[in-house]
Parts: structure tokens; C-alpha cells; sequence
């Protein structure tokens, strides 16, 4: 039975890891470009979740709304300022851009909340429930379900809708787009806003279950980076599918060979996938 | 090839010997522990970065996780100490030899696809090290190791002043700068520069690529093996954020940035003006000064990738040849 609600916890924050790793994938699928400061996304996130709480009140719909309306229009910064300006340009630009970028806010982060770990105050949905004897967390449940959710929507949005066949458009061929009354820019800076947004909503997810400190945006931004090789680069069905079963490796690892390890098993799980499948489940090589 | 002929070549050589000569006078003529002290660091970072140079620069390949191969550098010799009590000196090459071969584990999947996957797998591989040491008690675990207390000869390269070490890591770099220099001017220095400007038309014009960039990945590797083995031994200790930490990392990539990657002598700049700064930073600010010091370190990263990502190379040798022109004119 322990075991049951081992694999359901870690299915749970699985679906978090999901949604902020499509947001990664979402970038790389679009313009072949690696963000090494997604993870600080998630981690801002959190952060926004607990000002907004502090600061304002409000329960966890106000906050999420505000983490992922926050950190859209970071993202959309970032692009604006930073990203366009080095996308085209050297591979050294492209990867010091954005790991300068994850450096600056972690540790302007580090330097403002301070190392200590904090978590947010009891909200609307603290306490447990159970189900069929295994006893969860109402935050850790809901957080997970709305993470799931968002990522599907995510998905939808991509393949479904005329936005989504735009942003595909560009990620193509950028010259056709524009030909056809498409502009890259626009959808570019909507990627980079959607990415972030997703980061953000994921962390103000995982704030609500979870304590956490700075240092967890760097945990964070290599799980993206495990979640989407073992998903496959650009694609965010796979980044679920990926999510979920990194989460549930995650808990059951750490259940069995004890919490310190589970970090090693997922890294060497990422070492193990660059040699046998480096293109991902659901990537083309 | 005109950029390297932007000054006259007898200038170029000249410029190089004085260096070299400050170089070797500086401890003489500085002999304060805080000035020798910081002329080691320099010399370290140089070393380091020099070697991340190779595979980061001249062939373009990024890595973020460099500080494996030092953290291996560094434990090595430590570690067979504790163990059987050999030298570090013997330490050492065993030490190059584990870096050369993870260097060739992680490169040849890795190089198969785009430089993006390079960069994630170094730094994910960096961190599984760092985390499987510290758990890890045969190595010391989170404490980490210790080197010899009391030298019992050369060989244990434990020595008090910081003189020796000076020497001893002005030459490695000497040794390191030759290298490069001698490899830029033959057919590999060629192949690595074609392959960074492009993959796929070096590929067609008969550049084994993915031999060439595993040759560049090992001889980076070994380089920045040797770099920590220094630093092991120099300090005498090691654990494994110092080892392996994102900072390791991070300070090679940034001084060989700011100079200009992928240049004989731009990690060496880089080194010479971010290491004074960065030991003021934490005299200045005191125990505060290191997070601080991370946060200038990612403004200047982001500055260098957005407006100067040629380093402080490429910017001198936009306005260099001008003010030449102008001072011959006159």
C-alpha cells in the first residue's frame, strides 16, 4: 500500500515536471535553442506564488494567474531583449546567453529570499484525502491534475489551433511564414512568453505542495533537460509521457534506495538515453 | 586570416615577451602572500581556461561541465594518496588518463548530434559526478579529501610558499599555450576552426568531424585534468563543490568569453582582469562577496553573449587597427 501511494506521489509531481518541461521542449522545437535558465522560470515562479500570497492574499487560482501572467511577460522580455539578438548568431552566444541568464537570476534570487527554504502558508487546499486507502495531499492532487491538464491543453493548442499552426509555421520555415502574412518575431516572443508562463504556472504548482529554496531552479532546469531527451526534443506530448515517468522513477527510487539517490538515478538515466536513444521516445533523431 | 595580422608581427612578438616577462618577475617583484596568492589563482584560471579553450573555442563545441574532468584532476591524486599513499605526482597522469576516457564516453554520442546536446549532456554529467561523489564515502564523501601534511620530498609537490607553485604553474601554462599555439597552425587547428564556422561543410569537404572534435574534447580534458590536479595539490584539499561545482564550470567559460574564445591568448586575459576583480569582490563585500560575484559573472556572461561574443579580442581588433593607422599617420 506504501508503495501504491509512493507511485501516485510521484505520478503526481511527475505531471508538474510535464508541464514545465514542455515549456522547454515548446523553445527548443521552435528555434533549436536550449534554455539553461528554465528551470530559474519554474523557480521565479514559486517565488511570485509566495508574494503574491504575502503581499496581496488570495488563493491558489489568484496566484497561479499571477505566476504565469508574471513570468509571460519575463519570457517575452527575455526574447525581446536577449534572445533575439543572439539566436542567429554564434553557438557560443546562443548557450552564454541563457546560462549568463540562469546564473543572474538565481543568485540575484539567492541574494534577495536568501538560501533558507520557505514554503507558502497554508492555503484553500491544505489537508489530505483518501483514496481507496492511500492518503494524498489535496495540494499535491490538485496541482498535479491542473498540471496535466495545462499540458494537454498545451498540445492542443499547438496542433489544433490556428496560433498553434503559425507558431509550427515559423519553427518550418521562417522566410515562408512571413510570405504568408506571419510574423516571426511575434510568434517568437509568444513561444518564449508561453514558455515561461508554463515554468511559472508549474512553479506556483509545486509551491503550493512543496517548501523550496533558490538552489531548486537548477534542480529543476536539469530535469527539464532529462525530461525532454527522454521525451524528445520539441515534442510536448512526449515531455508528458517523459514527465510522468521520471516523476514516478523519481519516488520510486528514492523510496527504495533512499532520497539522496534518486537524483543520481535520474541523471544516470539521462547518461544511459544519450548512448542508447539519444533522439528520445518520441523524437526524430 | 587577416584578423591575426591586424598588427605588424614583430609588435605581436614583442607584446608576447614582455608578457612572458612580466609573468616570470611578477613574484619578485610582488612578494606579499596576498599578491602571490593571487598570481597562482590567475595561473590556474588561465591553465583552465586555456584548456577549455581548445574544445570550446577554437572547435566551438560548448561545454558547461568542464569541471568534471578538474574535479577528476584534483581527486585523483588526492585520492591515491589516502588510499595507498602514492605521491600525487604519480597521481596525476593516472588522473589525465580517467578524464581522457570520460572525455571519449561522453563525447561520442554526443557529437553525433547538435552542439545544443553537448552542452546539456557535460553539464548533467558534471552534476551526476558532483552528487555521486558526495554520497560516495571510499572519496570522502561531502567532506572530501585531504592531501599530504608534511611533504616527504619533491614528488609530493607539498611546499610552503606559494613560489614554487608559481613556477610550476607558469610552466604548465607555458606548455599549454605552446600546444595550442603549435595546433593552430597545423591541418587540426584547420579542421577545428572550419568545423566551428560549419559542421556540415567541413563534413563535406573531407573533415572527419567527429573524430576531430573527440580529439579536441581529450586533449581539453587532459589539460583541464592537469589544472585540477594542480589545484588539488596546491590547496591540499579538495570536496566536492570545489571539485566539481557549476562554478568550476562557469569561471573557465566566462574567462576564456571575455577574452575571446576560440584565441591563443584570450582565456589568459579574461583571467587577468576577472581574477584581481573577482578577489576584490570578496575582500570588499566579505563573506556576501561570492554570491555577489555570481551575479556579476552572469551580467557579464549575458553582456558578452549580446553585444561582444568574439570576446575582447574581436573588439580590439576593430578599433586596434585604426589607432595603429592613426599613430602611423601622424
Amino acid at each position: 500500500m506504501v508503495l501504491i501511494q509512493v507511485i501516485v506521489g510521484g505520478l503526481l509531481l511527475g505531471a508538474i515536471y510535464a508541464l514545465f518541461s514542455s515549456g522547454l521542449t515548446l523553445i527548443w522545437g521552435m528555434m533549436n535553442f536550449i534554455n539553461f535558465a528554465h528551470g530559474e522560470f519554474v523557480m521565479l515562479g514559486m517565488y511570485t506564488a509566495l508574494l503574491v500570497v504575502v503581499w496581496l492574499g488570495g488563493g491558489p487560482a489568484a496566484f497561479g494567474l499571477a505566476a504565469a501572467i508574471a513570468l509571460f511577460a519575463l519570457g517575452v522580455a527575455v526574447y525581446v531583449l536577449l534572445i533575439r539578438h543572439v539566436v542567429r548568431g554564434p553557438m557560443l552566444a546562443q548557450i552564454l546567453s541563457s546560462f549568463g541568464l540562469a546564473l543572474l537570476l538565481r543568485y540575484t534570487a539567492f541574494w534577495i529570499f536568501s538560501a533558507n527554504f520557505v514554503s507558502l502558508p497554508p492555503t484553500s487546499l491544505a489537508g489530505t484525502i483518501s483514496l481507496g486507502g492511500i492518503y494524498l495531499p489535496i495540494a499535491q492532487l490538485v496541482a498535479g491534475l491542473v498540471a496535466i491538464t495545462l499540458t494537454i491543453a498545451l498540445h492542443l493548442l499547438l496542433t489544433r489551433s490556428t496560433l498553434g499552426s503559425g507558431l509550427l509555421a515559423v519553427a518550418e520555415d521562417r522566410a515562408a511564414a512571413m510570405l504568408m502574412g506571419i510574423r516571426p518575431d511575434r510568434m517568437q516572443a509568444l513561444t518564449w512568453g508561453l514558455s515561461a508562463g508554463a515554468a511559472g504556472i508549474a512553479g506556483a504548482l509545486l509551491a503550493t505542495a512543496y517548501p523550496w529554496s533558490p538552489s531548486v531552479g537548477e534542480t529543476f532546469g536539469l530535469l527539464a533537460f532529462v525530461t525532454v531527451a527522454l521525451g524528445g526534443f520539441g515534442s510536448v506530448l512526449g515531455s508528458l509521457y517523459a514527465g510522468l515517468i521520471i516523476g514516478l522513477i523519481e519516488a520510486v527510487s528514492a523510496y527504495w534506495l533512499g532520497a539522496i539517490y534518486k537524483d543520481i538515478v535520474v541523471y544516470g538515466l539521462f547518461v544511459g538515453l544519450l548512448w542508447l536513444r539519444p533522439q528520445g521516445l518520441m523524437g526524430k533523431a | 586570416m587577416k584578423k591575426y595580422l591586424a598588427q605588424p608581427a614583430s609588435a605581436q612578438r614583442v607584446s608576447v615577451c614582455l608578457l612572458a616577462a612580466a609573468l616570470v618577475l611578477y613574484p619578485l617583484a610582488f612578494s606579499g602572500a596576498f599578491y602571490r596568492d593571487i598570481g597562482v589563482t590567475f595561473l590556474l584560471a588561465a591553465i583552465s581556461a586555456s584548456a577549455w579553450n581548445i574544445v570550446g573555442g577554437y572547435a566551438g563545441q560548448v561545454s558547461v561541465g568542464h569541471s568534471m574532468f578538474f574535479g577528476l584532476g584534483a581527486y585523483t591524486p588526492l585520492l591515491f594518496y589516502t588510499l595507498w599513499g602514492w605521491p600525487p605526482l604519480a597521481g596525476i597522469p593516472v588522473g589525465i588518463l580517467l578524464s581522457v576516457g570520460l572525455a571519449i564516453v561522453i563525447g561520442l554520442p554526443t557529437f553525433r548530434l547538435s552542439g545544443h546536446y553537448f552542452s546539456m549532456a557535460t553539464i548533467a554529467v558534471a552534476e551526476l559526478i558532483r552528487i555521486f561523489v558526495g554520497t560516495w564515502a571510499l572519496v570522502g564523501g561531502a567532506i572530501g579529501l585531504q592531501g599530504p601534511a608534511m611533504s616527504r620530498g619533491w614528488w609530493d609537490l607539498t611546499f610552503r610558499g606559494d613560489l614554487p607553485y608559481y613556477y610550476i604553474f607558469l610552466a604548465v601554462l607555458a606548455f599549454v599555450l605552446i600546444v595550442t599555439f603549435a595546433l593552430e597552425r597545423r591541418r587540426f587547428g584547420y579542421y577545428l576552426r572550419a568545423i566551428k564556422s560549419s559542421e556540415r561543410a567541413a563534413r563535406s569537404l573531407g573533415v572527419p568531424v567527429r573524430r576531430v572534435k573527440l580529439q579536441a574534447l581529450a586533449l581539453s580534458a587532459a589539460f583541464t585534468s592537469a589544472a585540477g590536479s594542480l589545484y588539488g595539490v596546491k590547496t591540499g584539499f579538495i570536496d566536492p563543490d570545489s571539485g566539481f561545482g557549476i562554478l568550476v564550470s562557469v569561471q573557465m567559460v566566462i574567462f576564456a568569453a571575455l577574452g575571446g574564445a576560440g584565441t591563443l591568448f584570450g582565456p589568459l586575459v579574461g583571467a587577468l582582469i576577472l581574477v584581481p576583480l573577482q578577489t576584490a569582490a570578496n575582500t570588499w563585500f566579505g563573506g556576501s562577496g561570492s554570491g555577489l560575484t555570481f551575479i556579476l559573472y552572469g551580467g557579464i556572461i549575458v553582456l558578452i553573449a549580446r553585444f561582444e561574443p568574439g570576446g575582447l579580442f574581436d573588439l580590439w581588433h576593430r578599433f586596434a587597427p585604426r589607432v595603429w593607422r592613426r599613430v602611423h599617420a601622424a
